[in-house]
This record gives structure tokens, C-alpha cells and sequence, in this order.
């Protein structure tokens, strides 16, 4: 029974995926005549060739098709600051996210290991986590780039900032919310605070603090894009954007897809770590 | 005399009320636990045995009182007292050999690894859980978590086990091989041990003094009986020694009805609760007689 749900559910997608496709084809078929007038704004808005309305702008499946093949060709070419390839954006943002996101782990593990051992920590620090929380992490890129003066680093900290708080707030819960029984047999076995630290809290809280390391990345991953639309130079992000000023629609979703991609697999990964520290009470 | 291996003395317990004012849930309590001895507690629920059995392992600081082992009051938990909890809270990412070795690491830092892997072996093999050494707790039937926790307490190699209610979650067939497997353990390695539990038949078989219990709030120590049952007896067999019913019938009858109307029998007569009564159940009349100083039955028994 299973398998055939699995087999129905993949012909659907399958499915789903075509009438997409030809529903796309049909609205991009070339249409004589229909772009003749734009809006004065919208040309104001994109540069180039499309400010003419001399066709459709929006390229066929077939046309994107072929862009992402010629991506997926030679993904790192570098020619100049303002043409390299695809897999090389990828990688320049692929290295921020995670360096932002590896300092942020580096620092919010142990900070959020004692503000959980300990409530009053956890009381007294609460406020300013429930205020900083819920701050875009790109209102942080002014002050960031005002005080850092490199958008490189600025980018960087913008990351750590967003992967912070989740893996902040999980850790210090997930240690605050180890069993008391749990404790209870450290205690009459006389486990000294570095050994219960590591054989009994560490991996009680484990799939807690997990959750939140999932939820970072994820964050991480959206932000990066945005937050290199804004510093420019290199990343997936700037590449959007550069494409978007040469109205490339084709790169756009290339970019788009990869993107997602991207993505999806860092959740992946975070998601069997999450399953190696898994346990069933 | 011996001097008793841990003493409870004056041990009270008390929460604030709700709109003031405190309540107890037990005070004065006396209790001296001779090496080698096995001792049950049986009283209502909520009268505080639990309690009493947490400030034992030193998990808990009672409100009033000490625990007294070798002449000093207990500051804290101690590998010389091991636990079995109400649940058998192991370690759930562990296995069943990580839990155990977890405890005799501890206990013995300095062991080799392979030193550790045998003595907990001895364990397993101890509790019949040869061959399931390498399952995670979630794995294991409920029975066989309890033996879990009870090789690690034993693997310790503890002055002292403390147990609260440890059978109470097993279905019927499973206490039953249990209780006679810890019977068998305690008396071979003359363990002293505490107990708490709400078993009648499971205090006959297990205990040499069963201690009861007032309801709370409030609640005292009774009476201590004495088990008149002989050492050797077996679940299949008790029932058929001339003082099992005298035995039974004066726990059920406390249980049933002397625990909520204890205030109103003591009045009037002398009771010291550092010298609660001691009574040993048998076919012939009932002895009565009180503790000597330190805690050993002052007259002989007539039963
Ligand atoms: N934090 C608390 N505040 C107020 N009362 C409490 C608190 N904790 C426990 N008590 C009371 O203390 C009493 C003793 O609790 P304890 O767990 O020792 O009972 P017990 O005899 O072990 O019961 P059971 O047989 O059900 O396990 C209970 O009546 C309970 O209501
Ligand atoms: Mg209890």
C-alpha cells in the first residue's frame, strides 16, 4: 500500500510539474502586437531592451531550459568581477551563510548552554531575546555596515545574527527542559558538571538544539540572498539582482531554482544530523 | 549493640498553605535501618514516602530533621546510596550496557574499559538480560527496564538501595519472577535496603521490618512490624506458614482502617514517636514492645 502511495504520489507530482510547464509555455507564446505601450514607470524601473517593449519579456520553458543548460555547462567560469559563473555566486554565498552561521552556532551553543543550567540567567536574559528576536536581520545591515565598513563582513554578521536566535533560544530550552529524573540519576551517581554536561544534558537536549541549528540554516539561507542585493559584488543574491538590471529572466530563474535548491539540501543535511541525535524516550 | 547504618531522625516535612499558614505533610520521624536490613514503608499515597525516600538518596533537604550515616548528617546524593525510581528513568540514548557502565564509571573512574564491560556484564547476566546488552531502552519491555535500573544500582555496588515502588508498573507475572530475583539478590549479597511500596503480599515477601504510615497531613510512623514469616519464604509458599494471615490481616486491617483513625488510638496512651511500637504478627498473641536506643527490639518476641 505504501509503495503505491509513494508511486501515485510521484506520477502526480510528475503531473503537476507538466501542467505547469505547458500552462507557462501557453502564457509566453510570442503575441504580435500586444506590447505595444508600457507603463512609464515600469520602464523607468527595468533598464535595457524590455524598456522598449520590443517582445515578451518573459522567456518560454524552452528558452530557460536552454539558459540553465548553459549554466549547468560551466558553472565556474570567471570572467571579470562582473561575470563569473553561476556555481561560483552559489559558493561565494554558500561560504557566507555558513561561516555566519558556524560563528553564530560557535557562540549561541554555549550561551544558550548556561542561560538553560540556569533560570535565573534565563529569566534575566529573556527580555532582551524576546525584543532582539523578531528584528529583520537586514534593519542590522546600516548599523552593521556603519560600524564594520565592509559589506563582505557586513553580509557575514547579518548571517550570524539571523542563525542566533534559534539556535540561541532551543539550546537554553532544551537544557532548561532536560528530564528531572535524568538528573536525578547524575546526581546520586555523583557525575561531576563537565560529565553530566556532555553524556547527560548535551544529549538529552540534542534534538532540541537541532531543531533550532534546521531553523537557522533555513533563515540563513533566505537572508543571504537578500543581504547580497544589497552589499552587491558577489553571491547568488547580487547575481539576481545584476540579472534583474540586465533583465535576464532566464538567469533570474535559473538563479531561482538553485536557489531552492540549494535550500532543500542544506535542510536535508541538517535533517539527518537531526536523526543521528534522535532518540525515543 | 550495632549502630544503625543510616538513621532518620526527626525528619519533618512542610509547604507553605495555600492562604498562609504551613502544612505539614509529616513530622517527627524516626527511623533507624540496621546493615543488612531490608525495610519496607507502606502507607497511603500522598503521605509523603517519597519524600522521605528522596531526603535518604539526599535529592531532596526535609524541612525539619537529618539523615544520620556514620555520625554525620547527609549533605547530598551519594554513591553509597543507590536509587531505583518510580520510573525506571534510564538514560534513553544510551543502551542497556551504556546505562549500567554509565553508573560504574562513576563509581570507579579509574577502570579500564574492558574491566568496566565485564562488571557490567556480572550485572546483566545477574538480572536475566543477557543477550538484549546492546538495546536502547525504548526497545525493552517495561519489566525489563525495571531490571535495567536494578543492575545499575546493584552494579555500584551500593552500602544501601533505595527503591520507590519499583514493581508497581509491572503486570502481575513479571513482579512476581522480579520481586523474586531482588529477594534472591538481597539476602545473597546482604544488601540494606529501602522500600517503598503499596503491595501488601510484595512487603511480606520482601521486608524483615515493614514501617507504617499515617495518612497525612501530618503523617507519622506507626508501628514497625516486625516480618514473622520465616527467611527463607517464596511467593508460591508464604501463604501456607501459620503466620501469614495474623501477618496479612494486621497490615490490611492498619491500611484500611488504623491509618486515618491513628490520632484518635494514640490519645491518651504513650506514644513516643522516636520509639514507635514494635509488632511482630503471629498466630499466637501479638508482642508489643518499643526500640531500645539503638533501635534493636528491647525484649525478646513471644511469638
Ligand atoms: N511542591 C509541593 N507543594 C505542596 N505540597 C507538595 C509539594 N510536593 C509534594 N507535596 C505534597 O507532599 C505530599 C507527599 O508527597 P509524596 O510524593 O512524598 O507522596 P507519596 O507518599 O510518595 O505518595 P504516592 O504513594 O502517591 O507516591 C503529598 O501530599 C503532596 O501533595
Ligand atoms: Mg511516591
Amino acid at each position: 500500500m505504501r509503495g503505491s502511495l509513494s508511486l501515485r504520489a510521484g506520477l502526480l507530482s510528475v503531473l503537476i510539474f507538466a501542467a505547469f510547464i505547458g500552462a507557462w509555455q501557453f502564457a509566453t507564446m510570442p503575441t504580435t502586437g500586444a506590447a505595444g505601450d508600457v507603463d512609464p514607470e515600469y520602464a523607468a524601473l527595468v533598464s535595457g531592451a524590455a524598456a522598449q517593449g520590443a517582445k515578451s519579456a518573459f522567456p518560454t520553458p524552452a528558452d530557460v531550459g536552454a539558459t540553465i543548460w548553459g549554466h549547468l555547462k560551466d558553472p565556474f567560469y570567471v570572467r571579470g568581477a562582473n561575470d563569473q559563473g553561476v556555481g561560483v555566486q552559489l559558493a561565494y554565498s554558500l561560504g557566507r551563510v555558513l561561516l555566519g552561521y558556524l560563528l553564530a552556532a560557535a557562540v549561541a551553543t554555549p550561551l544558550g548552554f548556561l542561560i538553560g543550567m540556569s533560570p535565573l540567567v534565563y529569566r534575566a536574559l529573556d527580555p532582551f531575546i524576546q525584543v532582539l528576536k523578531p528584528i529583520s536581520p537586514l534593519a542590522w545591515m546600516p548599523l552593521a555596515l556603519y560600524t564594520i565598513k565592509d559589506s563582505g563582513i557586513s553580509a557575514i554578521f547579518v548571517i550570524f545574527i539571523c542563525s542566533l536566535w534559534p539556535m540561541l533560544i532551543n539550546t537554553a530550552f532544551g537544557v532548561a527542559s532536560v528530564r528531572k529524573e535524568w538528573l536525578n540519576v547524575a546526581a546520586t551517581l555523583e557525575v561531576g558538571a563537565l560529565r553530566k554536561a556532555f553524556l547527560v544534558i548535551l544529549p538529552a537536549a540534542a534534538p532540541t538544539i537541532m531543531t533550532g541549528m534546521r531553523i537557522s540554516i533555513g533563515i540563513a539561507w533566505l537572508v543571504i540572498v537578500a543581504a547580497e542585493m544589497l552589499v552587491g559584488g558577489t553571491g547568488i543574491g547580487y547575481f539576481v539582482w545584476n540579472e534583474w538590471n540586465n533583465l535576464s529572466i532566464g538567469n533570474i530563474i535559473t538563479a531561482i531554482l538553485l536557489i531552492g535548491l540549494v535550500g532543500m539540501a542544506l535542510d536535508v543535511a541538517l535533517g539527518r544530523a537531526a536523526r543521528l541525535v534522535a532518540y525515543r524516550e | 549493640m550495632t549502630k544503625p547504618l543510616i538513621s532518620i531522625e526527626a525528619l519533618a516535612r512542610r509547604y507553605p498553605a495555600r492562604g498562609g499558614g504551613e502544612t505539614t505533610i509529616f513530622e517527627n520521624v524516626w527511623l533507624p535501618i540496621q546493615k543488612g536490613e531490608f525495610v519496607c514503608l507502606i502507607g497511603h499515597s500522598g503521605c509523603g514516602k517519597t519524600t522521605i525516600l528522596n531526603v535518604l538518596a539526599g535529592l531532596d533537604q526535609p524541612s525539619g530533621g537529618a539523615v544520620i550515616v556514620d555520625g554525620r548528617e547527609i549533605s547530598g546524593p551519594s554513591l553509597d546510596r543507590a536509587v531505583i525510581f518510580q520510573g525506571h528513568s534510564l538514560l534513553p540514548w544510551m543502551t542497556v550496557i551504556g546505562n549500567i557502565a554509565f553508573a560504574v564509571t562513576s563509581r570507579h573512574p579509574e577502570w579500564g574499559r574492558e574491566k568496566v564491560r565485564a562488571h557490567c556484564q556480572k550485572y546483566i547476566d545477574v538480572v536475566h538480560l543477557t543477550g538484549s546488552e546492546h538495546k536502547k531502552p525504548a526497545e525493552l519491555s517495561g519489566g525489563m527496564k525495571q531490571r535495567v535500573g536494578i543492575a545499575r544500582a546493584l552494579a555500584i555496588e551500593p552500602k544501601m538501595l533505595l527503591m520507590d515502588e519499583p514493581f508497581s508498573a509491572l503486570d502481575a507475572l513479571t513482579r512476581g519472577s522480579l520481586q523474586d530475583e531482588v529477594r534472591r539478590i538481597c539476602t545473597e549479597t546482604e544488601q540494606t535496603v529501602f522500600m517503598i511500596t503499596h503491595d501488601i503480599d510484595e512487603a511480606m515477601l520482601l521486608a524483615d521490618k515493614i514501617v507504617l504510615m499515617t495518612n497525612g497531613p501530618g503523617a507519622k510512623i506507626a508501628e514497625i512490624v516486625e516480618n514473622t514469616l520465616p527467611k527463607d519464604r517464596r511467593p508460591a509458599t508464604m501463604h501456607k506458614h501459620a503466620n501469614y494471615y495474623a501477618l496479612r490481616n494486621h497490615l490490611l486491617d492498619f491500611l484500611v482502617t488504623r491509618s486515618k483513625n491513628f490520632a484518635a488510638e494514640i490519645e491518651g496512651k504513650p506514644y513516643d514517636p522516636r520509639k514507635p511500637p514494635v509488632v511482630r504478627p503471629g498466630a499466637k498473641p501479638v508482642g508489643v514492645e518499643t526500640l531500645a536506643d539503638d533501635g534493636s527490639p528491647r525484649s525478646a518476641a513471644i511469638a
